[in-house]
């Protein structure tokens, strides 16, 4: 069943390809090619965030942290794609409902669109964060060759919530201000400016619930600290990114013919 | 091969609190038992077969689920009940107007809706330059979407959408796009791509329409089929009828009732308009003051019909 879903589904990629090629053409250039910064912005738009951060919480809470720029920046480039890969992904059914409800395309084509160009925004976020880390005085490992590891699976992640809240959005419009106020709460709940040293065990392990922090954590792992996380921690990754991929599929297959009826 | 089967469908729309009210709302009504949702049928137990090479006509009266019955023909819709097979590569030409990008070119927007129709890359680079052509937007190529008329939207929807030899092609209400001359260009390509043998689909308010295209008719009404037949005229006649006497036929009488009805109505017509011109005529001899306006009358008489004047004057 799970071999012929993925069948059918590397069939219709092959068979959109070029639909595919041209929605994330169109993605790209309404977010680019239309503004005078075009590229450059989605670099300076995260730099200027770090920058405010940095300001505000070194003092408070960046004393006792070696390379807190680093600690905060492995944070705060990682979940600004989460924001914006799932956001993107919300309402991209909605924004092309024309569409949908009068031709016969493979829906989640749209989402994936969406996510790729957020993808690509995150590579470039990255770059920079590489270049933070020279100047700041990082230790090349050869650890750092994993990190390809928690990209993968955010990616796969991002792909499976925005699945679900894609079809939600369809139903109820709501979604949209309610899931803002969870992306704060989320935001305080992931450690970015904050360390966890002096929280009691109990509590840091709690915090391995919340999926986005396990994968923050990994980055800081591997770039300051310099070693590849445990075995358990690699499979804690990928179970996350698999559940969400599989509620997202659960979601999609159950009410994707529905939607049409509520665009 | 039957093109379309389409098997006892029926499509149900949940309308009432359901789509506006958002999660919360939702929630709390769920909790205080306050939810409700109606129930709405657009389309019930529609059955029909359209063979290859068919003409089906489609006719009704607003609402009476036409649209979402192509919907579901389509493929966009899978149908609340029943089932529909369909055989061939399909074109469908709803209103396609909406769903482009505003700030994209034309030439943008053209890939981009190509690719959304299933063309591939060297279709559409081979036909580019005649789908601009055919919607005569030449000087626009490279123009923001946006900044185009509405006449011209349509104009280049049309273009991209009928520029394949499909096996089904779809039509809604389509065939009236643009200003009168396009409106002609389009009527004209349409016939050509029917009479290539194509199966088609049409809906459409004109019933000269289908009676001039069709070789079957689907009427229906609030969702439920009236009838569904190969005697066009017949079911053109009782549903033109029907649009005057709003009575729905129960039975094949009750049709046939029905087109008789029309039939009488418009030999009545024919009747009234012969009266009319026979008063006209009179008045203009009646207000011809020479002997001028009689005396041609006179001759015209002679000339076509001498028998009846010999009766007159004998």
């Amino acid at each position: 069943m799970l071999s012929k879903t993925i069948e059918r589904f590397n069939f219709n990629m092959k068979k959109n390809a070029f639909l595919f090629q041209q929605l994330i053409n169109r993605d790209f250039q309404q977010r680019y090619k239309r503004t005078v910064l075009g590229m450059a912005w989605s670099v300076l738009s995260p730099l200027f965030q770090l920058l405010v951060m940095m300001v505000v919480f070194s003092r408070l809470f960046g004393r006792n942290v070696d390379h807190y720029v680093i600690y905060l920046f492995a944070g705060n480039i990682t979940w600004s794609y989460y924001s914006e890969s799932t956001n993107n992904g919300m309402s991209s059914l909605m924004n092309n409902a024309g569409v949908l409800s009068k031709i016969n395309v493979p829906k989640y084509l749209f989402l994936l669109s969406q996510n790729v160009s957020a993808l690509i925004n995150y590579g470039l976020t990255i770059i920079i964060f590489f270049v933070f880390c020279i100047v700041d005085g990082i230790k090349f490992t050869p650890a750092m060759f994993m990190l390809w590891y928690p990209v993968a699976w955010l990616v796969i992640m991002n792909v499976g919530i925005g699945m679900v809240l894609s079809a939600l959005y369809v139903f109820f419009r709501d979604i949209q201000y309610l899931y803002r106020i969870f992306l704060t709460l989320l935001n305080y709940l992931s450690a970015i400016f904050y360390t966890l040293d002096h929280f009691p065990a109990a509590m840091q392990r709690l915090y391995l619930l919340n999926p986005l922090y396990v994968n923050i954590k990994y980055w800081r792992t591997v770039v300051i600290d310099g070693v590849v996380p445990s075995l358990g921690f690699h499979a804690l990754i990928a179970f996350y990114a698999l559940l969400f991929l599989g509620l997202g599929c659960f979601f999609y297959k159950k009410y994707n013919h529905r939607f049409v009826y509520y665009f | 091969m039957n093109a379309i089967e389409c098997d006892d469908v029926s499509i149900r729309y949940i309308t009432g609190d359901f789509k506006s009210i958002g999660l919360k709302e939702y929630i709390m009504r769920r909790l205080t038992h306050n939810f409700h949702v109606q129930e709405f049928w657009a389309d019930r137990h529609v059955t029909f077969t359209v063979e290859k090479g068919d003409m089906l006509g489609i006719i009704g009266s607003n609402g009476a689920g036409k649209s979402t019955l192509l919907k579901a023909v389509t493929g966009i819709m899978i149908p609340t009940g029943g089932t529909i097979k369909t055989n061939g590569r399909m074109a469908a030409l709803l209103e396609l107007a909406s769903g482009f990008d505003a700030h994209m070119t034309v030439r943008e927007n053209t890939y981009l809706r190509g690719a959304m129709l299933g063309y591939t890359k060297d279709f559409l680079d081979e036909k580019y330059d005649e789908i601009i052509a055919f919607a005569e937007l030449e000087e626009f190529q490279e123009h923001m979407f946006k900044q185009l008329s509405s006449g011209m939207k349509s104009r280049l929807a049309f273009s991209v959408a009928c520029l394949v030899n499909p096996d089904i092609l779809i039509l809604d209400e389509v065939l009236s796009v643009g200003d009168g001359a396009f409106r002609k260009k389009s009527g004209d390509k349409m016939m050509q791509i029917l009479n290539s043998g194509t199966t088609g689909v049409l809906v459409s308010h004109s019933i000269g329409q289908i009676r001039e295209l069709c070789n079957k008719v689907l009427w229906l009404d609030h969702g439920n089929q009236i009838a569904f037949s190969d005697d066009v005229q017949l079911y053109c006649d009782a549903y033109d009828q029907f649009l005057m006497t709003k009575e729905l036929p129960q039975n094949e009488d009750d049709v046939r009732k029905l087109a008789d009805g029309f039939l009488i109505r418009q030999q009545e017509q024919r009747k009234k308009n012969e009266e009319k011109e026979t008063q006209r005529l009179e008045k203009i001899i009646e207000e011809g003051h020479s002997d001028a306006a009689i005396n041609a009358a006179i001759r015209v008489l002679q000339k076509g019909r001498p028998e009846a004047l010999a009766d007159q004057y004998r």
